[in-house]
Parts: C-alpha cells; sequence; structure tokens
C-alpha cells in the first residue's frame, strides 16, 4: 500500500512540486524523507525495485553510507536533472562527491567502477556557470570522458566532482543513455 | 503475479547488467544465470588485466545483483553440453544469450599457424587463470622480438604484460603460472602492428597513457613516415582523437629528448622498448631454423591510406612494397567471434558467420520471441565495460517492451526446476561461488594478492 501511495505521489507535476517545494523551503525536514522517497521512486518506475524495496524500510543514506550528513546551517545545495527532464535538488554535505551522493539518493547513476576515474558511466553534464568554478579534469578523467557517450564542452565524471562552497547551487544533468520504458507508457 | 522466467547465459558483464535491468523494471522477474564455468563474471575476471583492479568494480555491483531475492547463478553447467537449448527454451518465458566471443577472427596468412604465433586472447585468459588456456606457456624465455598484429586495448594489454617488470604484478591476481613464466622471460622489443594509421587506432587513450608510462620501458619515436600520413586531418579532429594525437605526440618529443641525451652520455636508455607502428598487413610469418617453437621473422606488405577528407572513410589499399621485422613470437590480436551455441540453428535461431554474431534487434532475435542477445555475441567484440553495460541496458528495455506489448509468452513456466533434472553436471550454487571465493582470496592473502586464482575446474570444485 504505502508503495503505491508513494508512486502515485510520484507524477511528474507532483515531483516538480517536491523539487520546487524544497529548493525554496530552507529545512529540509520532515516531509523529506517522503520526498526522497518519491524521488527514488519516480527515478526507478512504479513497483520500485530490488534495492528501492529495500532501502524503503530503511534510509537510503544509512544503507549507502558513502555521503555524509550535512551540519545544519552549512548544507550545500546540487541539482540533478534526470533523464526524463526532473529536476531533483537535494541538500548535501561538503567533501561528498556527485556519484556517491546520486547514488545515495538511488538517483539512476552507474559507478561501474565504483568511483575510481576507470569508467565512465557516472558521466555528468554540469551547467556552464559552475563548470569554470571546477578545476580542470586531469588526465586520467579526460581519458575516461573521452569514452563517454554524448560528451559535451562541459562533461565531467561524478566520481571527481567534490561538493565546494563555491559549487553551491551547481546543476548537473544525467546524459539519456537507454530508453527508460515504464509499465504505464503501456496503458 | 504469475513470475516471468529468464534464462540468462553467460555471467560476464553483459549477463549482470541485463540481469540487473530486469530485476529492477519487471517486478515478476525470475532470473536464472547460466555459467559454464564454476566461477562467474566472465571476462571481468579472465579478461580484465591484473593490473586493472579498479576496472573490476564493477563485480561489487554484480554481487549486489546476485544477493536479489528472485536471481540464481547456476554455475558449471555450460549449454549445449551439460544442458541442451531446448530445454532452457522449454522451461522459461525468455532466454538472452550472453555468452561472448570465445573465438578468434583468423589472419589468413601463411605460417599463422605455426608454434611461434600466438592469438592475444589465449595469451590474456593464461595469464588470467581461464582453466583450459592454463598450459598455453608461451616461451618467453626464448624470445626478445614481439610483435602484436592488431591495436586495440587487448593488444596493449599484451605489450604492457610482457614489458612490465614481474615485481609490478606479483601483488596482483596474475595466475602463478604465468608470473613464472614472465619472470624468464626474455623480451626486450615490441611491435604493436595495424593495418591502417595512428588516427585509425583501436586502443583507447587511457591504455596508451599507461603503456607509454610504464615503468622501465621507452616507446620508441613514432616514425615520421607514419605522422605525414595524419598531419593533413589534424586540425579536424575530435576531442577523443585529437588527444590521442597529442599524447602520442608528447611521448615522441619526450623518447627524442631521452635518446639526444643518451647519444651525449647521459643516462641509458631502458632495455626495454616497443613502438606502434601502422600501415603494415601481415603476410606471412617465418619459423626459426634452430627452434621449432618460435619465429625467425614476420613479413609485412606496406599499406597506403586513401582518404580524400576527414569525413570520408579510409581505404587502405597495398602497396606490392614490402617490410621484415625479426620476430620471435608473434600475438595476433585482430578481434574475436562469437559462435553458435549447440543446438541454435534447430530452433532457428540466425548467426552471421560473416560478424561472428547473432542477427538482432535492439537485441531482440528476429523471428525467435522470446529470444534476446546482448553484450559481444550481439555487438561484436569492442567497446570497453560501460558501454556493455548501457548496451544490456538497452536490451533490458526490448525485453520490457515485448512484454509490455504482450508479445512474450507469461504463462506459467517451471524454470530452474523444469531443468534441474536434465543438467548432466554438478550445478554450482552462489552460496558454492563464495566458498570458492573465500578460498582464493584468503589463499591470496597469504600472498599478499587480492586473490590466488583457481586455475582448474577440479581444483574450484575440490572446495565444495
Amino acid at each position: 500500500m504505502t508503495l503505491r501511495l508513494i508512486s502515485k505521489l510520484a507524477s511528474p507535476s507532483a515531483l516538480r512540486r517536491c523539487a520546487l517545494a524544497s529548493s525554496k523551503s530552507q529545512a529540509f525536514g520532515t516531509a523529506s524523507l517522503l520526498q526522497r522517497s518519491a524521488i527514488r521512486n519516480a527515478v526507478s518506475g512504479p513497483g520500485g525495485n530490488i534495492y528501492t524495496a529495500r532501502s524503503l524500510h530503511t534510509t537510503a543514506i544509512a544503507h549507502h553510507g558513502h555521503v555524509h550528513k550535512p551540519n545544519p546551517g552549512e548544507e550545500l545545495h546540487v541539482t540533478f536533472i534526470t533523464k526524463e527532464g526532473e529536476q531533483i535538488q537535494l541538500e548535501v554535505a561538503e567533501g561528498d562527491n556527485l556519484l556517491d551522493i546520486a547514488q545515495a539518493h538511488n538517483m539512476d547513476m552507474e559507478g561501474a567502477c565504483g568511483g575510481s576515474c576507470a569508467c565512465s558511466t557516472c558521466h555528468v553534464i554540469v551547467d556552464p556557470d559552475y563548470y569554470d568554478k571546477m578545476e580542470e579534469p586531469d588526465d586520467d578523467e579526460n581519458d575516461m570522458l573521452d569514452l563517454a557517450f554524448g560528451l559535451t564542452e562541459t562533461s565531467r565524471l561524478g566520481c571527481q566532482i567534490k561538493m565546494t562552497k563555491e559549487l553551491d547551487g551547481v546543476r548537473v544533468a544525467l546524459p539519456a543513455m537507454t530508453r527508460n520504458l515504464q509499465a504505464r507508457d503501456f496503458q | 503475479m504469475v513470475p516471468l522466467k529468464l534464462a540468462i547465459v553467460g555471467s560476464g558483464p553483459a549477463g549482470f547488467y541485463t540481469a540487473s535491468r530486469l530485476l529492477e523494471k519487471v517486478p515478476n522477474a525470475v532470473v536464472d544465470m547460466y555459467e559454464a564455468l564454476p566461477v562467474p563474471f566472465g571476462l571481468s575476471r579472465f579478461g580484465v588485466a591484473p593490473d586493472h583492479p579498479e576496472v573490476k568494480n564493477c563485480q561489487d555491483k554484480f554481487v549486489q545483483v546476485a544477493e536479489a531475492p528472485h536471481f540464481r547463478f547456476v554455475g558449471n553447467v555450460c549449454i549445449g553440453r551439460d544442458l541442451t537449448l531446448k530445454s532452457l527454451k522449454d522451461n522459461y518465458n525468455s532466454v538472452v544469450f550472453a555468452y561472448g566471443s570465445s573465438q578468434d577472427r583468423l589472419l589468413n596468412v601463411p605460417g599463422e599457424e605455426l608454434p611461434g604465433v600466438f592469438s592475444a586472447r589465449e595469451f590474456v585468459g593464461w595469464y588470467n587463470g581461464v582453466p583450459e588456456l592454463r598450459a598455453l606457456n608461451p616461451p618467453l624465455q626464448d624470445a626478445e622480438d614481439v610483435v602484436i598484429v592488431g591495436n586495440g586495448n587487448v593488444a596493449l594489454d599484451v605489450a604492457r604484460i610482457l614489458l612490465a617488470d614481474p615485481t609490478r604484478l606479483k601483488s596482483t591476481d596474475i595466475g602463478e603460472h604465468a608470473y613464472d613464466v614472465l619472470r624468464k622471460s626474455k623480451v626486450k622489443n615490441v611491435r604493436i602492428v595495424g593495418r591502417r594509421g595512428l588516427l585509425q587506432s583501436a586502443f583507447t587513450n587511457k591504455e596508451i597513457r599507461e603503456l607509454i608510462n610504464e615503468p622501465g620501458t621507452m616507446m620508441k619515436p613514432l616514425a615520421d613516415v607514419y605522422i605525414n600520413h595524419y598531419k593533413p586531418f589534424v586540425p579536424f579532429l575530435e576531442r577523443p582523437i585529437k588527444r590521442l594525437v597529442q599524447i602520442v605526440e608528447k611521448a615522441r618529443t619526450n623518447s627524442n629528448d631521452q635518446i639526444a641525451k643518451a647519444n651525449q652520455g647521459q643516462g641509458s636508455l631502458p632495455s626495454k622498448q616497443w613502438s606502434l607502428e601502422y600501415l603494415l598487413s601481415p603476410q606471412r610469418f617465418y619459423a626459426s631454423s634452430s627452434n621449432p617453437n618460435i619465429l625467425s621473422s614476420t613479413l609485412f606488405e606496406v599499406n597506403t591510406l586513401l582518404q580524400k577528407d576527414i569525413k570520408s572513410p579510409s581505404v587502405c589499399r597495398g602497396t606490392g612494397e614490402t617490410k621484415s621485422f625479426k620476430t620471435e613470437l608473434a600475438f595476433r590480436s585482430i578481434g574475436y567471434k562469437s559462435l553458435p551455441l549447440p543446438g541454435s540453428a534447430e530452433l532457428g535461431i540466425p548467426f552471421d558467420e560473416q560478424s561472428g554474431r547473432i542477427p538482432n534487434e535492439l537485441g531482440r532475435i528476429a523471428g525467435v520471441p522470446g529470444f534476446y542477445v546482448s553484450g559481444w555475441v550481439k555487438n561484436g567484440p569492442t567497446g570497453v565495460i560501460a558501454k556493455t553495460m548501457w548496451d544490456a541496458f538497452e536490451v533490458a528495455e526490448t525485453v520490457l517492451e515485448d512484454l509490455y506489448s504482450h508479445k512474450l509468452d507469461t504463462s506459467s513456466k517451471p524454470g530452474y526446476e523444469g531443468v534441474l533434472p536434465e543438467i548432466k553436471s554438478q550445478p554450482v550454487s552462489w552460496t558454492d561461488w563464495l566458498k570458492i571465493d573465500q578460498e582464493e582470496t584468503s589463499r591470496g592473502a597469504a600472498q599478499g594478492k587480492p586473490r590466488a586464482k583457481f586455475t582448474s575446474v577440479n581444483d574450484m570444485l575440490s572446495v565444495l
């Protein structure tokens, strides 16, 4: 029942409202868990999946264990633009990287090499305003970016972008690599 | 809901990534993965070089998939040998082929069958501990000059393993048997030979940079004749290939500096050297007259590359001119091909002998409902793991599309319970694999390695 309720909540318009609300509100308080679940579900499709079904009962962040809880008052913000075009804003801690952040929130980002800069599966496209605030990618990252699909001028690997105060508010898009069919597309 | 029973043949990255997406997106999916060996992960275990452990991190995800409730690993069951393909068809709603490429493309030139000509695929399998290749033992102790025909990442892996100081490999999961042979190696000159030019090289930038930076070795400066060929195109190149040119030219400058200094008596050159050679097609391998296990030389025809502009395809033509390299061992690294599974023709499953893969549309095998293909048997042997992953996700979407548009038989099928009585071998479960894994990692830990692999099926099974 819970699953069904949440997946209804996660219609694109509801999701936009959620994203908007969280970007406006200063506190990511009582509604945040539900929002996160809604976002998780929207990303993984109705009915959840093997991973979300598990993490719904705990908290996703505790489950993944790679990201830190931001200290009150020191929250940084990152907005992911999903393959479906939804914008998801998250409050994150300084020092965490975008791959860990995305995975902790069960977004559709793979990290095949475990964040060791040895694959291109966590490719993100960075808002040009923020791209210039980042350090240049090093040779290792450029080698992997050369293999990324849909490489752009502002492409980076999520595992190599650590959140800093300068990057507060950064927006990154996940490139659409594959179709992402849902049961509802056929109903 | 009636479970949807899916069989995946092969447990490499293609199989696991396909399984992962299917389990995520099909709520009633039950996935059984069949693997011919007792151990999973395919080329992640047996193809990825031992000094690239970070690439094997994809296995963390595979373990996560394997521990999902509706997943079953069925190891030590070779489809076509221990279980018929027809049996899978009869007992499952759908079958996904992800069994990769197990054969070499051949050069088809005289001398290719000589004992001194090795398959790069077999060499890689040998040092990575593939049971059936354990006895390969290339006579590295008798070889100084090596030719590798082909210049993909496999060719570069072979070159790096041949040139590396073996002590660097000691702490990796390289097979003990291979380490012992590599320690006695006399190889000091490796030529990596491509049919076309630098811009048509098949390797990736990471791999070439890594070889350039291999300690104790030097890349010989790229010959002028190869440079003149690509120079006019440089301003028009895409980013990855532009970087490739920069990487190789920088290495050339560094090597030239090193050589100039050595000539002035400052420092000496590394004893192990290698080079990228282009515009050469092998014509013939010549055996050594003194040692039947090795070669004496390789004869090449010099090619010219016809390419009007950067957008037109480059066409390679022989000039009739020849060139010969002293060669004790040669490695053929021009690609792999897949084989049809025994019994597939009887089920109407097509196979394209020419390209060595199963014809398909987005992974769907036309005319055979319920059958799909993923990974190298679908696309041919190309691309890094990331490409196989995206592609496997795409195949899963195709299965999903057929499921939701009612093109899949969704009736109740017996699945594993149905095939179990027909399996002629001793199936290895995931729990069994974890025992083998435990044994390999603890044996490895005792030697300061991440893992000491078993290199025979009997040894693997003896743990159980």
